[in-house]
């Protein structure tokens, strides 16, 4: 549904503005070389984005890594999601370039079923501002992988040997379960029987695989965890998954010296080379390090990997806190007038809530994908924060209604009675007396918006959510545990806060 | 007669009970007027007709003469006490801020306030050491003490009283009849007071105003309504308040 909603809405954005486009790309590009001359390096970064699976990420860091090497300013944006966001990402300007695959550029992104050259998936990528490099020089196609012990009992070795086994179990990932060159065409082709199969995270599968809930999964044929887990590939016999090249997506914006380092990582990495570096990194739990066996040829460095533990918690904390808290903040900036304007009823007090309640019942993995491709969105702690703010919205505005309306109508009589003007009676009276409700309400968008808040890793925007992610990932609990303690924490100390703030906010004629 | 509010062809229609049909009625100047009658009379819709928390169908009410509109009703209302069964007192407030709230929103001096809340106090006999006392933390006819001094801070020129006395026992009660007729005695205050107790209505009232399914079916003096009883209903109304009878 992610991309269903991803692809349509970028559908929409391109059929609104397209002479636009292109009368931009006439005047921009020439200019831009002309500046991209006279300053190589600009003060303006570059970014490189990765899919959120290990060999994406070191191709990641060997991006930012060689860059850097050449005087580029360059930050790696880790594990943003999956081909459509990147995709998106990349047209959007949010990133300049990501490591692709060729068999997913010409299904996913140019839509056709036809094996494309080279050269004409860049003459069509060419047309959308976007170019892309020559193969790094490893094919890393999809593959069926099982458990060698149980290839051998069955004696099973291709593809079409699955068609005598109608009862094994497939899991297979969401990706490769939608994809046009995923599982239903390869079932089609090999007429396979089996009615079993359940989506699972890729990383999730191999534990799953491990410990005999599933037969048969996905997998990419330069993963690690087939040599670690002593898994076999099954012989593709029909030849039916396309060639996969790991290659270079960039924008042709982007200066004629950063393009120029990418070109370099060309026919550098062989599949040996990616297995290794690709071992390194779900060993090792760092990237980084796993980046720089590449350039060293295969001695480990002696420096220290990337920043400690400590350090890199707080970055987690701080940024998670930040996430949540702006988004708190606004969340109860938009909220309680809206409540305000919600309790006194109507068609309006009904639209209010109606729609607070929708935003609620969208998943929020599903609101993520919805915002990324709208354009002051994109991979960016601005959608998260939006994402999260929306979330917020419905517990502050339904108190803050609710507990405006419970006041007793002998009340409000003696506040008018009184003299009171509308403004007066709402800050001194109503408000004070709903205050109770309302601040339950903020709670409940406090803790929502610290546990939502991991959420935003996955469009790279930070916070403890990211040692969640690349922990599944890594199908490595520890690191799993780094993130997710914290946050829990993190939860109970906001319900902590706001219970001591209870008492300094809710007046205490009311609490008596 | 020197009224201070009249109340010309008023009339509320609800679609059901608490209707007002087209009503006359003066408020005499520095006398207190009980409107009494059965639940569901009208007799409450009129006292909040006056103070416009309902809006009425036709008709106007005049204030010292000038009628009322939406306009100039919150200045009015600051010229006006509102006192209602159980208080309407603000539970986020402590008693002194009740009383003084509209005091402090209207800017008064910190020395004036003070001594205007301890004349109060005086006056409806509530002790200054429960000032600081939040609503929940008071019995039910100092509840009703604070709310009298929250109407008379302002020293208003009419004093509404809706069932105040209802929710008391009899002998909160009787005491608080008692210390309200001397208030207005002494106040000289002018006050229209809704109850439903013709006791009550006989000890506090100079003139009664004996309303009947939205009418005003009587009025005058506990004396007129007992010896020229417009009709039968004023004469059940009055008999059905039975006597004590010791056997």
């Amino acid at each position: 549904m992610k991309s269903f909603f991803a692809r349509n809405l970028l559908v929409g954005r391109d059929s609104v503005e397209p002479s636009n486009r292109s009368a931009q790309r006439s005047f921009a590009l020439p200019i831009l070389f002309f500046f991209a001359t006279i300053f190589p390096s600009s003060a303006q970064s570059v970014t490189i984005g990765s899919k959120k699976f290990t060999e994406s990420y070191v191709l990641g860091e060997i991006a930012r890594r060689a860059l850097n090497d050449s005087g580029i300013a360059a930050e790696h944006r880790q594990g943003m999601g999956g081909t459509i966001i990147l995709w998106e990402a990349l047209r959007g300007a949010q990133i300049d370039a990501y490591p692709e695959y060729t068999g997913t550029i010409a299904q996913q992104i140019l839509k056709t079923d036809r094996r494309l050259s080279l050269q004409e998936i860049r003459d069509s990528l060419a047309k959308l501002g976007i170019g892309i490099t020559e193969p790094l020089g490893f094919n890393n196609t999809y593959a069926l992988v099982m458990r060698r012990d149980e290839s051998r009992r069955l004696a099973l070795h291709t593809i079409s040997d699955l068609q005598k086994h109608p009862e094994l179990k497939f899991g297979l990932t969401h990706e490769f379960l939608d994809r046009h060159d995923g599982w239903q065409p390869l079932r089609e082709r090999y007429q396979l029987p089996q009615q079993n199969v359940i989506g699972i995270d890729h990383a999730l599968g191999y534990a799953a695989l491990a410990k005999g809930a599933i037969d048969v999964k996905d997998a990419y044929s330069t993963d690690a965890k087939i040599g670690e887990n002593n898994l076999v590939v099954l012989e593709d016999d029909r030849q039916f998954f396309p060639r996969y090249d790991a290659v270079f997506l960039f924008r042709l914006s982007l200066p004629t010296l950063t393009v120029a380092v990418l070109h370099k990582l060309e026919g550098t990495l062989d599949e040996a080379r990616m297995i290794r570096l690709n071992a390194e990194a779900e060993r090792t739990k760092n990237y980084t390090r796993a980046a720089r066996l590449y350039f060293d040829g295969g001695v480990t460095s002696t420096i220290p990997a990337g920043e400690n533990f400590p350090h890199k918690l707080a970055r987690w904390t701080l940024r998670h806190l930040e996430l949540a808290g702006i988004s708190l903040l606004l969340s109860v900036t938009v909220g309680v007038p809206l409540g305000i304007l919600a309790s006194r009823g109507g068609a309006i007090g009904h639209a209010i809530l109606g729609f607070a309640s929708v935003v609620q019942t969208i998943p929020s993995l599903a609101l993520l994908a919805l915002l990324v491709p709208l354009p002051f969105f994109g991979i960016s702690a601005r959608t998260a924060i939006a994402a999260l703010f929306l979330y917020g919205l419905l517990p502050i505005v339904r108190n803050t209604a609710s507990g405006l309306q419970d006041i007793a109508q002998p009340i409000r009589d003696s506040a008018i009675a009184l003299g009171l003007e509308p403004v007066a009676r709402l800050r001194k009276i109503y408000l004070p007396m709903a205050s109770r409700s309302i601040l339950s309400g903020i709670k409940t968008s406090a803790v929502i918006n610290v546990g939502t808040a991991t959420l935003a890793a996955l469009i790279g925007a930070g916070g403890l959510g990211e040692p969640i992610l690349s922990g599944l990932n890594l199908n490595d609990h520890a690191t799993i545990l780094q993130g997710a303690i914290p946050a829990a924490l993190l939860a109970l100390l906001v319900q902590t806060v706001f219970d001591l703030l209870d008492r300094a906010l809710i007046p205490k004629g009311l609490r008596l | 007669m020197d009224s201070l509010v009249q109340l010309a062809g008023i009339k509320k229609n609800f679609g059901d009970a608490n209707a007002l049909h087209s009503t006359n009625l003066a408020v005499e100047r520095g006398k207190t007027t009980v409107l009494i009658g059965p639940s569901g009379c009208g007799k409450s819709t009129l006292l909040r007709l006056i103070i416009r928390l309902i809006e009425p169908d036709a008709g106007t009410v005049a204030f010292n003469g000038a009628p009322i509109t939406p306009e100039n009703i919150d200045m009015l209302r600051r010229r006006i006490g509102y006192v209602i069964q159980e208080g309407g007192l603000f539970p986020h407030l402590t008693a002194r801020a009740n009383a003084l709230l509209m005091a402090r929103h209207l800017g008064k001096a910190a020395p004036e306030m003070r001594e205007r809340l301890s004349e109060l106090c005086e006056l409806t006999r509530f002790s200054e050491n429960l000032l600081a006392r939040y609503p929940v933390e008071l019995s039910g006819g100092q509840r009703q003490r604070v709310s009298l001094m929250r109407a008379l801070m302002l020293s208003p020129e009419l004093l509404l009283l809706d069932e105040p006395l209802g929710a008391l026992d009899p002998l909160v009660r009787a005491s608080l009849q008692k210390d309200l007729k001397e208030i207005f005695t002494r106040l000289q205050q002018t006050a229209l007071l809704v109850t439903h107790d013709l006791a009550e209505a006989a000890y506090l009232g100079h003139r009664i105003v004996l309303m009947n399914e939205g009418r005003i079916v009587q009025q005058g003096s506990i004396v007129d309504l007992r010896e020229k009883p417009a009709d039968a209903f004023v004469s059940e109304f009055l008999n059905a308040q039975r006597a004590l009878v010791l056997t």
